[in-house]
């Protein structure tokens, strides 16, 4: 007995739905912050305004933002072939260090214009490398990608800490990071872009990551919707049965999306390194990656669903900032807490609401319209 | 008391826009055997569900024994005498026969006094049913027909009155679904109400006192059975006049296409699944494979179309070697014009959440028609799907709706139109009208034997014996991976059911 499907419009199954799903995220964190004593109106005002309402917020905003969407990608991709890639936190720290390579050996020869290309080759290289090793691992010997690419990610760690400590500290340093990039390795801001629109960006890191962050965006899209390669990867991950009954390399197509996978997560270590710090440092990736997971889940593992899921996760961690600054009885684990609602309603419990809205919208739409054309479940 | 076991008023269901049951009435004597008789998607499952509990009707009523009560979920129609035995049965592998029969039925959390009851109902209920089991017996070890017998005990168990049994002849032989009769004839004798849902003609000819058509979510006729025959039958659950009988001429057969040499295919587990079988098809000819499911007929035709790796063995295609042992490929195989509609069209043929056109190219995806470098050319893809979807009539004719949107008969067409359309040498078939309606089954015969008038070898893999027996030139029967006889298609049903049932050629003379 399968059960009989009704087909939800459009702005329902991709606005909508997401929408209620935000809207009780809030209103239960809204719950959390009168229990501890604040005014949910005074901080849900103050997370739009500290995120949106002046030129530095949303420099910050979208600067986070940038993060996400690579990440988020690079987890979306890697839905579309069925795989369950944890491990863009690991991957984005690995493909920091191609970065810092890349900067560091070109950065007194050439303009940033030069070095930029180099560095986002290396960071999609060392990223893809990382990731590479799970995927081998799960198409040829079936150890699956969730453990590996988690395990993946401590590994990464360690070997970060190693990396700075040992090799590319500078000599005689206390801390442990490389030396600051001169001109040549650094990102030029995005000032411009928000002056248009009369905001001043102020202290905001918001640079040229975010272009190259929806130039990724739309290539992702291309890839899936548009190639044989994507058409490869949505009948892996939708069927693995079909795939093979088509003749699709397993192995291979697990394989190859674990690269591309993890060469997006590896550029968006270009955001904070070149793009901010200019330096690379410990622990930059401060939980991007798992933010990814949400954000493709939130978007539907669609480009254009990620973008705005990006924004608005990065929303919360610069509005949270502000809340944490602004109302000393909300500290920052109480944004996370927040943050994770976002997650549970969007992400988990994304099927909450869809029984009952796809009843309303059924008894709405009136029987006659789709009947030829949907097959009835016995 | 009503005389009437279950009496339905009005019931009315919709799933969205699809409207399930309209305002159906039915009305089932006491001690009978009812059958509902229905295409696939005619609600004949939905109704049943309503009456089971699984769903609520949105309007009507529903008399058990003359009274109106409200099922809301199984355990009332449980409780009201309802027993149900599912087309896929819902029984625990690796429980024995009594733990399954207890299972939701235990009367306490310590099972000792329990088990002791329970062993004693179950004898009561083997002697009066005449239903032999072992109830120590763990089910994965029975064979399908007693795994069947033990949701028929369950149901009897838990006091059933009235047993629905949904399309319980699936997975039978012939003689398991004689024996099964038999019992439901001894049920009905001693009193017991059956519903038997089912879309196959002749058990409700063979079996029912009373039959009611479904079609469309509409209960279009209830008969007696002794005052109709199977054509009106059909003409009303089709709502037109339907051949029964497929139309085919001599076959002409010429030269091997297909030759298959000492296969041997185990499966997953490593059960030897297929084992040394040999054979050939010859362009112009459909050579038909029957046998109950599960005889390694899909592990068959999976290593020769080059998805499942075999042990050993050679196939040769169009007396080319295809390398089945080592990483055939389902790719270059259709390449040298092996196509291939798979049993299994809801995982294998189709992927169902792409869209109609992305699945009129799945397998020919590589062709250089479809593409311009790495990137799809939508278009072309398109015009070819609503070429294919015109010629095999593929209905709603909507190329960009989503697969899992199209019904059975529809979804296998898809399948059908792009095998077919390319112009293969050999054709490899499974099931080809599995969850298909009496329309679009017409429809598909036809076809095949135009592939084979056409010159095309064909393989046909079916469990539907009067499907194998209607298309094949030549039939092979498979048993227990080896194929254990061939016949001519003017061989009985009996004599095949017996071969299918593992009975060897030489018992078979003797008996």
């Amino acid at each position: 007995m399968s059960v009989p499907y009704a087909k939800l419009p459009l702005w329902v199954e991709y606005g909508l739905i997401p929408l209620i799903n935000l809207v009780v995220a809030f209103l239960v964190a809204g719950l959390v912050v009168l229990i501890v004593g604040e005014s949910p109106i005074k901080a849900a005002t103050l997370l739009v305004q500290g995120a949106f309402g002046y030129g530095e917020g949303l420099g910050f905003t979208l600067y986070y933002a940038t993060n996400f969407i690579f990440t988020g990608l690079a987890v979306a991709v890697a839905f579309h072939c069925g795989l369950f890639n944890i491990g863009g936190e690991g991957q984005a720290y690995i493909g920091g260090l191609g970065v810092a390579f890349a900067c560091l050996a070109l950065d007194g020869i050439f303009p940033w214009f030069l070095t930029f290309p180099v560095a986002v080759l290396a960071a999609a290289m060392f990223g893809a490398a990382w990731a590479f090793i799970p995927g081998y691992l799960q198409a040829k010997r079936g150890s699956h990608v969730v453990i590996t690419t988690i395990m993946f990610n401590f590994i990464a760690s360690s070997l970060m800490v190693y990396m700075l400590v040992e090799v590319v500290k500078p000599l005689g340093s206390m801390a442990p990071q490389t030396r600051t990039f001169l001109e040549g390795g650094q990102l030029p801001r995005l000032d411009w872009l928000l002056s248009i629109f009369g905001l001043d960006i102020g202290g905001a890191p918001f640079n040229l990551s975010f272009i190259l962050a929806l130039v990724a965006a739309f290539l992702v899209w291309l890839l899936i919707w548009r190639t044989r390669l994507g058409y490869e990867i949505r009948t892996m991950g939708a069927s693995p049965t079909a795939a093979r009954y088509a003749g699709i390399k397993e192995a291979r197509i697990i394989i190859i999306t674990m690269l591309i996978s993890g060469a997006l997560a590896g550029m968006m270590a270009l955001n904070p390194i070149m793009g901010d710090q200019h330096r690379l440092q410990l622990d930059f990736v401060t939980g991007a990656g798992f933010v990814g997971i949400a954000v493709a889940l939130m978007g539907r593992s669609h480009p254009v669903g990620i973008i705005p899921a990006a924004i608005l996760f990065g929303m919360l961690y610069q509005g949270g900032a502000e809340i944490a600054f602004e109302m000393p009885q909300i500290s920052r684990d109480m944004i996370t807490i927040i943050q994770g609602l976002v997650i549970l309603f969007a992400g988990a419990l994304e099927h909450m609401f869809r029984p009952a809205i796809t009843t309303f919208f059924a008894t709405l739409g009136g029987a006659g319209k789709q009947s030829e054309a949907t097959a009835a479940g016995e | 008391m009503s005389d009437l076991a279950i009496e339905l008023r009005g019931i009315d269901k919709s799933f969205g826009p699809v409207h399930a049951n309209k305002n159906i009435n039915l009305s089932v004597s006491k001690g009978t055997i009812h059958g509902i008789i229905g295409e696939n998607g005619a609600g004949k499952s939905t109704l049943m569900s309503i009456l089971y509990g699984f769903y609520q009707a949105d309007e009507g009523k529903i008399l058990v024994n003359g009274e109106e009560i409200t099922i809301r979920d199984p355990n009332v129609a449980i409780a009201a005498g309802i027993g149900m035995v599912h087309q896929h049965f819902m029984l625990v592998d690796n429980f024995t026969v009594l733990e399954n029969v207890m299972l939701g039925a235990e009367e306490n959390a310590i099972l000792n006094r329990g088990i002791v009851n329970a062993r004693a109902e179950l004898k009561r209920l083997e002697d009066e049913y005449a239903l032999e089991v072992d109830p120590d017996a763990v089910i994965e070890e029975l064979p399908v027909g007693l795994q069947q017998r033990v949701e028929i005990l369950k149901a009897l168990y838990r006091g059933a009155e009235i047993l629905i049994l949904d399309e319980p002849t699936g997975v039978l032989t012939p003689a398991e679904a004689d024996h099964l009769f038999r019992i439901l004839e001894q049920l009905r004798d001693q009193g017991k109400t059956i519903i038997l849902i089912t879309h196959k003609l002749r058990e409700i000819m063979a079996i029912t006192d009373e039959v009611s058509v479904m079609r469309r979510g509409e209960m279009v006729a209830t008969r007696k059975t002794s005052e109709t025959n199977v054509e009106e039958l059909a003409e009303l659950m089709v709502g037109r006049r339907v051949l029964l009988r497929v139309e085919k001429g001599p076959s002409n057969p010429s030269d091997v296409k297909l030759s298959v040499d000492g296969l041997t295919v185990r499966d997953n587990r490593g059960v030897v699944m297929v084992d040394d079988v040999s054979l050939e098809v010859r362009a112009g000819e459909i050579v038909g494979i029957a046998g109950v499911a599960g005889n390694g007929q899909s592990e068959l035709l999976q290593a020769i179309t080059g998805i499942r790796q075999a042990e050993k063995g050679t196939v040769l295609l169009a007396g080319q070697p295809i390398d089945v042992t080592g990483d055939a490929d389902p790719q270059d195989l259709r390449k040298r014009g092996l196509a291939h509609v798979p049993e299994d069209r809801h995982h294998m043929g189709l992927v169902l959440s792409f869209e109609e056109n992305e699945n009129a190219i799945l397998g020919y995806h590589y062709d250089e028609e479809y593409l311009n470098g790495p990137m799809l050319k939508l278009d072309a893809v398109r015009s070819h799907a609503a070429q294919s979807a015109e010629k095999y009539d593929i209905r709603p004719p909507d190329v960009r709706l989503k697969t899992a949107n199209f019904s059975g008969g529809n979804q296998q067409k898809i399948v059908l139109a792009r095998e077919m359309e390319r112009d293969p040498a050999v054709l490899v078939i499974g099931q080809p009208t599995r969850g298909v309606d009496v329309g679009a089954i017409e429809f598909i015969h036809k076809r095949i034997i135009e592939m084979r008038d056409a010159g095309k070898a064909v393989l046909l893999v079916s469990v539907e014996l009067d499907e194998i027996r209607s298309l094949s030139d030549r039939i092979l029967v498979m048993f227990a991976g080896r194929v254990v006889g061939e016949r001519t298609p003017e061989a009985t049903e009996g004599e095949l059911g017996l071969l299918m049932a593992g009975v060897e050629e030489g018992q078979e003379a003797a008996q």
